[in-house]
């Protein structure tokens, strides 16, 4: 656990002081927001396609981090100070997926306000309790995955396609339910709260893949 | 039983739907043959392979075979 | 080192098996299978579509189940065998997304429909695993491509059922489901007929998995022999997507 807290500052540490990936994204999802201004040709958009609009920004805006997740490992040998330390290995897992997460949630602090004032139409202030749930739990799923896909794709040649195509498709559950379970908060006479199905398949895709990752991340980093 | 007999008000009618359905079965027999044609060529081109050892291992029997009658004094 | 395990041993049984069902099961389908009140005769490719659907899914998490014996036992032959399998799985999804397609078309008037959430369901798993060969053809080092295949193998084999209740759940009520029979109440002969066009269609996978793998393992045989009786140069570069045992 203090290792994965470590690497966990350390991966802090090194984005607060570079600026590399968090405000990529969030500009990558604004100007996201103005062109679907435009593909879209509405003044506003409101339930199920806001919800859609956002799941999809919020996808391929998080696709960016999840390409750069591990490329300081891979480029300065911290896979092999990792193999060699005596610690456990899953608290790479640990730290690299507390890291996206994190990342994840502050482009959304960003990217849902923005959202709100140029595509959405109704307010957000009564969506925000509902979306910001399903957002987190979201969140997490895409997190797990993410490391899981980032530290596949590292290893091999054609690493970021490698990426978003194997991730894609994995994440879709979670997607379908983000998107689904967003379209209540958002709809347009009025916030209504989200249904509890979608919570339930968020909150189950998130354990199993979170249990599924942790027994299986141990062999992404043998040698 | 009796109810399912004729079709009351099917899809497409009776010619026409006879169409879809043999398009369907021949999709998969064409997987399937398509499949074993792969298979096939494989399997060619392995026996070729296993010629060739065959015949260079044929060979050297045979020169080892000549080399022993010539140590014979 | 080349396996010495003989993995053609029951094939001939098991194609034989396999002949005999599936003969019968398309004797069911055409001559003794009942015509569906309101599909008509269209409703005959559900003999073929749903059987290839389930096969090619539980191959699916075959594949899932074999990554793990390869994980757990360093074995690359526990990686063939689900390199083999997830190859197999595809090819029968492939086939039933077509059949399933044909069946819509002559249901509903499209080639595709968004309502019917297996169809649904089945393109994710499929574009999924798709992907599962250009990964395998990306990583050089054959031990890392077995093992990080093999990782991926597993994470999508625990895929597909999550798939299937997320892809069920969003689809509802609202939409009536086109290509079912009644709610799943199949009538006997029905019933009968699709249980054998099952076992049918699942004996045909094993037949040709095993075929699959007979025929690899004697490749693989072969070239090492190859190699120590003709030299280095007798042999072909590998390609990078079949996994070597």
């Amino acid at each position: 656990m203090r290792t994965a807290l470590a690497v966990l500052r350390k991966d802090l540490r090194l984005e607060l002081r570079t600026f590399e990936t968090v405000p990529a994204m969030a500009l990558f999802a604004v100007t996201t927001f103005v062109i679907f201004h435009f593909g879209l040709g509405q003044a506003t958009i409101s339930g199920q396609l806001a919800a859609g609009v956002l799941t999809v920004t919020v996808l391929f805006s998080g696709m960016l981090g999840i390409n750069r997740l591990f490329v300081t490992e891979r480029e300065q040998g911290g896979f092999d100070a990792f193999l060699l330390a005596p610690v456990d290995r899953t608290s790479l897992l640990l730290a690299k997926a507390a890291a996206l997460f994190t990342f994840l949630v502050v482009l959304e602090l960003i990217a849902v306000p923005a959202f709100g004032l140029l595509l959405l139409g109704p307010s957000l202030g009564p969506a925000l309790p509902g979306l910001a749930v399903v957002l987190l739990l979201a969140d997490l799923g895409i997190a797990v995955i993410g490391t899981l896909v980032s530290a596949i794709a590292v290893h091999t040649r054609a690493r970021d396609l490698i990426g978003p195509v194997i991730g894609l498709p994995l994440m879709i559950p979670a997607l379908i339910a983000m998107a689904r379970g967003a379209a209540a908060p958002l709809a347009a006479h009025g916030a209504a709260s989200v249904p509890l199905k979608w919570l339930e398949v968020l909150a189950l895709y998130d354990v199993v893949f979170a249990l599924l990752a942790y027994a299986v991340f141990d062999f992404l980093l043998e040698d | 039983m009796s109810a399912l007999v004729l079709a009351v008000a099917p899809a497409l009618p009776l010619h026409t739907a006879g169409k879809y359905v043999a398009g369907a079965y021949i999709v998969f027999v064409a997987l399937l043959l398509i499949y074993v044609a792969i298979m096939a060529i494989r399997l060619s081109r392995t026996e070729r392979d296993l010629v060739e050892l065959g015949r260079e291992l044929e060979r050297r029997a045979q020169e080892d075979s000549g080399r022993d009658l010539e140590h014979v004094p | 080192m080349p396996p010495t395990r003989n993995y053609g041993k029951g094939l001939r049984g098991l194609s034989l098996a396999t002949v005999a069902t599936l003969s019968v099961a398309l004797a069911l389908v055409f001559f003794y299978a009942p015509l569906d009140a309101d599909q008509g005769f269209v409703q005959k490719i559900f003999y073929l579509h749903v059987p290839l659907a389930i096969v090619a899914l539980c191959g699916f998490m075959l594949g899932g189940l074999f990554a793990i014996g390869h994980l757990r036992t360093g074995d690359r032959a526990w990686d063939m065998r689900s390199y083999v399998a997830i190859h197999m799985s595809l090819i029968f999804a492939l086939g039933a997304l077509i059949t399933g397609s044909i069946w819509a078309k002559a249901s509903w008037g499209h080639w595709w429909v968004w309502n019917e959430p297996t169809l649904v369901s089945f393109l994710i798993v499929f574009l999924l695993f798709a992907t599962y060969q250009p990964l395998r053809f990306s990583i050089d080092d054959p031990e890392r491509q077995a093992r990080y295949a093999s990782v991926f193998a597993i994470v999508a084999g625990a895929f597909v059922p999550l798939n299937f209740i997320a892809v069920r759940l969003a689809q509802g009520f609202v939409h009536p489901r086109v290509l079912t029979l009644g709610g799943g109440n199949l009538p006997g002969p029905m019933r009968l007929t699709f249980l054998v066009s099952l076992v049918g269609i699942a004996l045909l996978f094993a037949t040709l998995w095993k075929y699959e793998l007979t025929a690899k393992s004697t490749r693989m045989q072969l070239r090492a022999l190859r190699r120590r009786v003709l030299g280095d140069d007798a042999i072909r570069p590998l390609g990078r997507s079949a996994a070597p045992s």
